[in-house]
């Protein structure tokens, strides 16, 4: 930890909630364009050495994440029902947030993901709306993000993306055999697929090593600064200013605002649960799509009496799910896919939304490996095989080496049923409402599902899979979900969005939000890409804004 | 083939990360190290012989080392112990329990260690779908299959029996169907 240290009495310019995907990013861009930053993150701040090939903390103990012990969650499907404390929302808990122990999958939004509701049509039961800006409003913004952060690709290898103006900075991750199994079934069916665009580093970038292929990236901590999460690649150089304070262990309970409505700062939990007030000029939300809106309606006061920001009644509502299927084929040789990166080849030919099939949705499929030994033995055999005993462990000793994944991303429409709110009666250990969920799927991310599983066992059976199964996708199977959109979404209207197209909020002048809650549509998943890219484009028009004099 | 290795780590990784790896690898050793496991902290003897008896039906001793050999039961006592320390009360109840259906189902038995395994196979399909099997199983198979420093996986045993090699970093190719498509002949397992 270095970087610059502020007086809680000093009104610095601008004051970022949370220090992850988006609040990384930010405070780079806005302590290198010369502006004082202060970075209040939940979360600890740990750094490579203290992340370990550890299944049982990492995945077990959920290391890294949110903790419902502390930080209580209820979930329910639907207003009817009660809510019960449930691990429904999962996000990174730590400087760096979820882009430490993400899969590290870097996709750009297709075209078509910010204007499906005026291609696709109305969706009945659910809000979808195109987004008030566009994929080439954003293209500037990715290609920086890959640069700034150090993404391994094949430009232009995916003939459904967009066009972009640079190829990707670093060469694709080398194939496993998931992918060349998968490449080749695809191909024979027809298909596209291509090099996954990958957070992670296939040569040295920036003073950091290149990848090891050790195989620990979705849930654990890279220990060679490999992934290139904002703890390792764009929070040192905003600490590297002088005007960057990363301030680690601070609990955000509420935004302050003034007579006239403008944020001034906010008040925090400390590492010893004392409350501090922190002055700031402007206020940069970035704390996840599920907390985001969390603090917003905490923020509640006399002039913002549904909760800050929240003048449409929108804030919390159209929460979108990580919606996913697993397909596994078990093979003849040896995959060994615990070794190496997660995802090493993807197909978008299923991502389009098309009408011809019936319903909304569509699907970006990879091939991966999706467990870990204790994780596969428990949750990655075929649902009919043995749970215990000689079977079980002849089957377990056979299967582990011989497996592979292919999941099917797809889409979750949004609908203002689905929603992130206070709980009335359950508190966190802090004293502050827990997070309540309320969330059920549409009928056409069902349908999409289930479609998508039938695609995804077709391609294991043309790579040659000797047997396949399926994980379930009922509700209770699909908790938690770790991609968190769409709660306070981005409009031109301010009676149907949360956020302006430069992700200044529509009722504050001084307050910006951008992370996952912007996000008007969830696309095929993945969202890291697009959380970032929005996050370096708030940050230039918040820097305009303040340069301008516009943010106090 | 030293030489190649030592070439392609120089050239891809860097030569920063060496000494990384090196480090990471002998921070997991001293972990491993630091942790021999006193006998119980938090489980007696006799319960700790009856967890033993039952974890052993999950993961057997059949054909190599299973559960017992692992050190399953003392990386349950670790867990009780810490990080899982309010489940004692769920260990307690769904003991009880188990211990209820061996009387009914073998009334002059004294214990399930001291059962036969024909027995013990019994009970445990009388029990199986019970939330306390499943959080045994889920112990066991952590135990058997996670990080040796926590008590269990001793040896290596739960990794050696999937076909798992214990290291910082690999290299291409990975698996079978890599190397063939790189042109290495295949059939590196």
């Amino acid at each position: 930890m270095s970087g610059a240290s502020f007086r809680p009495s000093d009104a610095v310019d601008f004051l970022v909630i949370g220090a992850g995907s988006a609040g990384g990013v930010v405070a780079k861009e806005l302590s290198t364009a010369g502006f004082r930053v202060v970075v209040l993150e939940q979360g600890p701040y740990l750094g490579v050495k203290d992340y370990k090939h550890d299944e049982i903390k990492y995945t077990y103990q959920a290391g890294l994440t949110n903790d419902t012990k502390v930080q209580p969650i209820t979930y329910r499907k639907n207003e009817s029902e009660p809510a019960k404390p449930v691990k429904a929302i999962m996000y990174g808990r730590q400087v760096g947030g979820g882009s430490v122990h993400f899969t590290a999958n870097y996709w750009r939004f297709h075209e078509s993901d910010f204007e499906e509701r005026s291609q696709f049509g109305e969706v009945p039961g659910a809000a979808l709306a195109d987004w008030p800006i566009k994929y080439a409003d954003l293209e500037p913004y990715y290609t920086k993000a890959e640069y700034d952060l150090g993404i391994s690709g094949l430009g232009g290898a995916n003939p459904f993306e967009g066009p972009r103006s640079k190829p990707y900075p670093l060469p694709p991750m080398p194939v496993k055999s998931s992918g060349v199994l998968f490449e080749r079934a695809t191909k024979k069916l027809g298909l596209h697929p291509y090099p996954a665009p990958m957070a992670i580093l296939s040569q040295p970038y920036q003073g950091r090593a290149a990848c090891v292929h050790c195989g620990f990236c979705e849930y654990f901590g890279c220990e060679m600064r490999a992934k290139s999460s904002t703890l390792v690649s764009v929070i040192p150089i905003a600490e590297k200013t002088g005007r960057c304070e990363i301030r680690p262990n601070s609990y955000v309970r509420r935004i302050e605002t003034d007579a006239h409505g403008h944020a001034t700062g906010v008040v925090y939990f400390d590492a010893n649960r004392r409350e501090v007030f922190q002055r700031a000029k402007a206020v940069v939300v970035c704390a996840n799509g599920a907390e985001t809106a969390r603090l917003l309606l905490l923020s509640k006061s006399n002039l913002f009496p549904q909760g800050l920001a929240n003048s449409s009644g929108l804030v919390g509502k159209h929460l979108m799910w990580d919606n996913g299927g697993l397909a596994m084929g078990l093979f003849e040789h040896p995959l060994n896919e615990y070794k190496g990166i997660q995802v090493t080849r993807v197909i978008h030919d299923y991502y389009r939304a098309d009408p011809k099939r019936g319903f909304y949705g569509g699907a970006g499929m990879d091939a991966r490996f999706n467990y870990y030994p204790a994780n596969f033995a428990l949750h990655g055999m075929p649902p009919n095989a043995p749970k215990w005993g000689a079977e079980y462990k002849k089957m377990l000793g056979e299967y582990f080496a011989h497996t592979m994944t292919v999941l099917g991303h797809t889409s979750s429409l949004a609908q203002a049923r689905n929603s992130i709110s206070l709980d009335p009666d359950l508190k966190d250990s802090w004293g502050l409402p827990a997070m309540r969920v309320t969330f059920d799927h549409h009928p056409d991310d069902i349908a999409t599902l289930k479609w998508a599983l039938t695609k995804q066992i077709e391609i294991l059976e043309a790579a040659g899979a000797k047997k396949t199964w399926t994980s379930g996708i009922t509700m209770e199977e699909m908790l938690p979900s770790t991609h968190l959109m769409g709660t306070c979404r981005m409009g031109n209207d301010p009676k149907q969005s949360v956020v302006d197209r430069y992700n200044r909020a529509h009722d504050v002048p001084n307050l910006v939000i951008v992370d996952g809650s912007s996000f008007v549509t969830a696309a095929r998943q993945q969202p890291t890409a697009t959380i970032q890219a929005l996050a370096y484009r708030a940050a230039d028009y918040a820097i305009q804004a303040a340069k301008r004099g516009e943010l106090g | 083939m030293q030489s190649t290795r030592r070439l392609w780590l120089s050239q891809c990784v860097g030569i920063a990360a060496l000494a990384d790896i090196a480090a990471a690898q002998q921070h997991a050793h001293e972990a491993v190290k630091a942790s021999t496991p006193p006998p119980f902290q938090t489980l007696d003897a006799a319960t700790a012989a009856e967890i033993d008896a039952i974890t052993s039906q999950i993961v057997p001793s059949t054909d190599g080392p299973g559960a017992r050999e692992a050190g399953v039961v003392y990386f349950i006592d670790r867990a009780l112990s810490t990080f899982d320390a309010d489940l004692r009360e769920a260990y307690r109840t769904g003991m009880t329990g188990v211990q209820q259906k061996r009387k009914e189902m073998f009334p002059t038995s004294a214990s399930i260690a001291a059962l036969t395994s024909e027995q013990q196979i019994h009970l445990m399909h009388a029990i199986e779908s019970t939330e306390f099997f499943e959080l045994l199983r889920t112990h066991t198979l952590y135990g058997f299959l996670g990080n040796p420093s926590y008590g269990g996986n001793r040896d290596h045993v739960g990794w050696k029996l999937i076909g798992l090699e214990d290291r910082m970093a690999y290299e291409p190719p990975f698996g079978y169907y890599d190397a063939l498509e790189n042109g290495n002949g295949g059939g590196k397992q």
